[in-house]
């Protein structure tokens, strides 16, 4: 036959995603040409400007990189100043930073779940236009995301940038009584996530699987939040102090966000899956036996399950925030006092959507001398790419439409968040016939 | 024809330089949030929704400061675009923490965080919203107080003066009856330059205010410093203290060049 007329097809928004990029894919006949994630939201330069600030306010100040997960931000930022100073914590602080990080992924992955990600599934543009329809569903994750909030605003003071969290621990920490407060909400939130669960299991996935590199924290007995060590399924097993030796990050024209990648070995992935497929004995009971019914085996390597496997970390979260609860006894103070001293410190925690990684070198008056973030949709940007490459010649054969309806999905599956990476998603196919 | 009164409020969300976290507090309002969708029509959110309908809007809100040329073009178009234009945030009213640059040499800051320079194209200066166009309304806070957001909604559609009050934080304390921590414990607090709207959070959690609401009506930020240094401050924290997400708001922006110059 003879080509087509060259046709380009533009959706001018990458929407439900946190942040601003774009997506441009060129299909050249049925071959993937080019596949560039481009992210255009404008640079903020925070590792340049937290030079000359004082380690205290580091916490407050890398929160305000996302407002999605600033308590990662928070949680990276306190860990990583603690290391550098030679700060221990109270026991019962560490309790706290769990519970309030079981907050942040009660939040993130109820908002992601079924408002950013469950309408790809359904056919809606969005969870707004779902609730007509499924008016009960969106409910009830309103309600499950507010027992994530409620956590949060609790130990924080507010859901978005609280205000609490600090190096050596809280400002000011809660009471058994307050916390306990929250046990029906969670008791109700754990049979919701079960619920969801079930629900997430019963969507239709496309067919696609592929050979991940998966990077998560691994502790020896808990489902990761801020400590272990840094392994993948590929040998990796590291301190965070060495992930500079490992991974390294390249700038790339199209993107305002820095790509990571692992040096010698190329792109990898981070978040829910990473963690389940290398932690799954680490998961409590009932969220074992969740996945198990959900069909989850892992090593999952279909990324659009990632709903799924967000849904099994609901479970574990509120879960965990009532073993939480149940063990509280309130620490003698609530933070320790900590003074100024020279220091490096590294730490990698687990934000809802993969590994978070501050290096921050302070001087004899405590100022940041320098900083280093990598957040986890950089780190993923590149496996995002790769993925896209695979998935939409797989795709070549469908209308441009619906193909671009797909790609979307594929990408809103990795939950990026491009404010963190810097941020606009747009997509673009461009498909251009070849004459033969 | 489509009778007039019967067209629901077409609301449009638009981002520039942030976190996202303003426009967040719109889903964050669980209670309201399909209430609010119920009332009126958000046609254009990209962060929630894939449907994109065009302008005009009744109302827009943005969220995030003008960093970038292209940014500065955009926002003008959607004021066009837009019958009442309110700003939501630190970010959009003052410029955000990404304003911190305005002191410093932008390219030296492009320098330390990307290995390619020549790939990044950015403004010197991070500036608020109104330095570019006319806005309607400023909703302060960093985040923003998501009651305040929808208060303001109510009052923009009922066309009314939403209650906002323009006091210090200071007001929000004697409420709470928290005891004040700057005088009882010498805690360094920006409280009573601050205007309200957090519900005073920080010194309810034992720690001094940092200001994400910035400046108050008429703040007297001149006796705040004398009382820092009194505290043992030193002019480099307590130009700091200034220098967070409202810095470029121009009354703090005075104070801490202030301490700089002394």
């Amino acid at each position: 036959m003879t080509g087509r007329a060259a046709r380009t097809i533009r959706v001018d928004t990458l929407a439900r995603v946190e942040g601003e990029g774009s997506l441009y894919i060129k299909l050249v006949g049925e071959r993937v040409a080019d596949v560039k994630l481009k992210i255009y939201e404008p640079p903020r330069f925070f590792e340049a400007f937290l030079r000359g600030r004082h380690f205290s306010e580091a916490p407050d100040i890398t929160a305000r990189i996302c407002g999605i997960c600033p308590i990662a931000y928070q949680m990276s930022a306190v860990h990583a100043m603690e290391r550098a100073l030679g700060v221990r914590i109270d026991p019962a602080v560490r309790l706290l930073r769990r519970l309030f990080y079981c907050g942040e992924w009660i939040e993130s992955h109820t908002l992601h779940v079924y408002m950013l990600h469950a309408p790809d599934f359904l056919g809606y543009p969005d969870a707004i236009a779902m609730a007509k329809d499924h008016r009960a569903v969106v409910e009830k994750a309103l309600r499950l995301k507010k027992v994530g909030n409620r956590i949060v605003q609790l130990l924080g003071g507010r859901e978005i940038h609280p205000i609490s969290a600090t190096v050596g621990g809280f400002y000011k920490t809660p009471t058994r009584q307050e916390l306990h407060d929250l046990v029906d909400d969670l008791e109700w939130a754990l049979e919701a996530s079960l619920e969801t669960v079930r629900w997430t299991a019963g969507l239709q996935f496309p067919n696609f699987e592929q050979d991940y590199e998966f990077v998560a924290l691994r502790h020896a007995d808990e489902y990761p939040f801020n400590e272990g060590r840094l392994v993948s399924n590929h040998g990796l097993d590291i301190d965070a102090a060495e992930y500079e030796d490992h991974f390294v990050e390249s700038h790339v024209k199209h993107s305002n966000a820095l790509h990571s990648v692992m040096r010698g070995r190329g792109s990898y992935l981070v978040g829910p899956l990473a963690r389940f497929n290398l932690n799954v004995d680490k998961l409590p009971e009932v969220a074992r036996r969740a996945a198990l019914d959900a069909g989850l085996r892992p090593p999952v390597k279909n990324i659009f399950r990632s709903i799924v496997v967000r849904a099994v970390e609901l479970v574990f979260a509120c879960a965990e925030a009532l073993r939480a609860i149940h063990e509280y006894q309130p620490p003698a103070v609530p933070r320790v006092e900590v003074p100024n001293r020279v220091g490096v410190g590294q730490a990698i925690t687990e934000a809802p959507r993969g590994i978070l990684y501050h290096r921050y070198a302070l001087d004899e008056n405590g100022l940041i001398v320098t900083a280093k973030i990598v957040p986890p949709t950089s780190q993923n940007q590149k496996r995002i790419e790769d993925d896209l490459r695979e998935y939409a010649a797989q795709l070549v054969a469908w209308p441009l439409e619906e193909m671009t309806w797909k790609c979307e999905q594929a990408v809103r599956s990795y939950d990026p968040c491009i404010s963190c990476a810097t941020h606009f998603l747009k997509v673009v196919v461009e498909r251009e016939d070849v004459q033969d | 024809m489509n009778s007039k009164s019967k067209h629901k409020p077409r609301i449009g969300v638009f981002k520039f330089a942030s976190c996202d976290g303003c426009q967040l507090s719109l889903l964050d309002a669980e209670d309201e949030l399909l209430g609010v969708a119920g009332a009126v029509d958000i046609a254009y959110f990209p962060e929630a929704s894939r449907a994109m309908s065009k302008g005009p809007y009744d109302i827009g809100l943005v969220e995030g400061s003008v960093t970038t040329y292209q940014d500065a073009q955009r926002i003008q178009e959607v004021r066009r675009q837009c019958k009442t234009l309110i700003t939501i945030g630190a970010c959009a009213t003052a410029g955000g923490i990404q304003a911190l640059r305005n002191w410093k040499d932008v390219d030296e800051f492009i320098r330390v965080v990307y290995a390619t320079p020549q790939f990044i194209s950015t403004l010197k200066l991070s500036t608020p919203i109104a330095e570019h166009v006319p806005v309607d309304f400023e909703l302060r806070g960093c985040p923003i107080n998501k009651y305040q957001l929808i208060e303001l909604i109510s009052a923009t559609l009922a066309g009314r003066k939403p209650n906002v009050p323009s006091y210090s934080v200071c007001i929000e304390c004697k409420r709470k009856a928290n005891v004040c921590i700057a005088v009882a414990r010498g805690v360094p607090c920006l409280g009573p330059v601050t205007q309200a709207g957090c519900g005073a959070l920080c010194p309810s959690y034992d720690r001094g205010c940092y200001g994400c609401y910035g400046p108050m009506e008429t703040p007297n930020t001149a006796s705040l410093t004398s009382q820092f240094r009194i505290l043992g401050q030193t002019e480099n924290q307590v130009a700091r203290a200034f220098r967070g997400f409202n810095a470029w708001a121009w009354q703090f922006r005075k104070a801490s060049e202030e301490c700089e110059r002394t």
